[in-house]
């Protein structure tokens, strides 16, 4: 254990909602990963539902080599969405409380039926225009941060490291930026 | 594809939802605690991405000894690692602006709606257009070579 109030300190600012929460999430994350991987055989990344789902839709090659896999990518995408409403209804609701699960203080919450829900604070035009990049550079670059970071950087696979490495310099670089700017929230 | 064993899709479902709580436990379905790591004021979230690797990577390595093929589908074990080419570096530069600029990525956007985020909508519709546009230009690009070029 860590007792050196110098060294507790440093650990409080560099992680002021500790890292039970991140380290219990990311294990869940791995085990959603692992269910799937054990049954299927398939490494299951987020981002790719974004082309096969516009295979619906539309004829072009690039969305239409994803037909085979665009059903269970569609339930995957429903499983995540009401996974996290599970979360809703225990943890963010207060209904289970645990030692490893601190709430945060961002955003703003609401209620709806019992359920205490969150909206965040982040402008529409950040989240709008981050989300085109997003949707452009993780299909380019084959993957994001559950395809390059979790399967990807799991398999020990030299592109998702490279992936991982560019996607986090770049991003903590254009968030610096932005901060700098003044930009907020 | 109708073949499929009759638990492959509610498999799916449930690995989706324990994937989904974790995102939304970790905080990761919220875009501030995000920036806040890129912004160096909280450094939690590689505990989550390395953490999930961690797990994921145990049994990657571990289910090939244990058994030749999956259950459901009959498909074998193996790493299918993604070719490397300059498409990694560009695609993840754009990404990396689009994360840095939002704080959200497409599995924590999909578990960003789950918590009641609707604002979240904004950067979806983002996805699907951003994708929509690479696809377009990308089909175009390179038509004539429909569906061989697996990416992943």
């Amino acid at each position: 254990m860590v007792t050196d109030p110098v060294l507790l300190q440093a650990a409080a600012e560099l992680f002021p909602n500790g890292i039970s929460r991140y380290a219990v999430g990311g294990l869940l994350v791995g085990l959603g990963t692992v269910l799937i991987y054990i049954g299927t055989g398939i490494s299951a990344g987020a981002s790719t539902f974004l082309e096969s789902t516009l295979s619906y839709v539309s004829n072009r090659s690039r969305f239409q080599q994803y037909v085979g896999s665009r059903d269970w990518r569609l339930v995957f995408t429903a499983g995540i969405i009401l996974g996290a409403l599970a979360f809703a209804a225990t943890f963010q609701s207060g209904v289970v409380t645990s030692s490893l699960y601190k709430p945060g203080t961002t955003g703003q919450l609401y209620e709806v039926a019992g359920v205490t829900l969150w909206m965040t604070d982040v402008q529409p035009w950040r989240l709008f225009v981050g989300g085109i990049l997003v949707g452009i550079g993780t299909r380019i670059g084959k993957g994001c941060t559950s395809g390059h970071g979790v399967c990807g950087v799991g398999s020990a696979s030299k592109t998702s490291l490279v992936g991982v490495l560019t996607f986090l310099t770049v991003a903590i670089g254009t968030a610096q930026v932005v901060a700098a700017l003044g930009v907020s929230p | 594809m109708s073949d499929r064993h009759p638990l492959f899709k509610p498999l799916i479902f449930v690995g989706g939802i324990v994937f989904g709580f974790g995102l939304g436990f970790s905080h990761m379905a919220r875009p501030e605690v995000v920036l806040n790591f890129l912004q160096f004021d909280d450094l939690g979230l590689p505990f989550v991405m390395f953490g999930a690797a961690i797990v994921s990577g145990v049994a990657f390595a571990l289910l090939p000894r244990i058994r030749d093929a999956a259950p459901l589908t009959g498909d074998p074990y193996e790493r299918r690692l993604k070719p490397f080419d300059r498409n990694v570096l560009v695609g993840g530069a754009v990404f990396g602006v689009g994360w840095g600029l939002s704080g959200i990525c497409p599995g924590a956007a999909y578990a960003s709606l789950g918590v009641g985020n609707i604002t979240i909508l904004w950067a979806l519709a983002g996805m699907f257009l951003g994708a929509y546009a690479q696809g377009y230009w990308r089909s175009r690009t390179r038509s004539g070579d429909t569906g061989v070029t697996g990416a992943d």
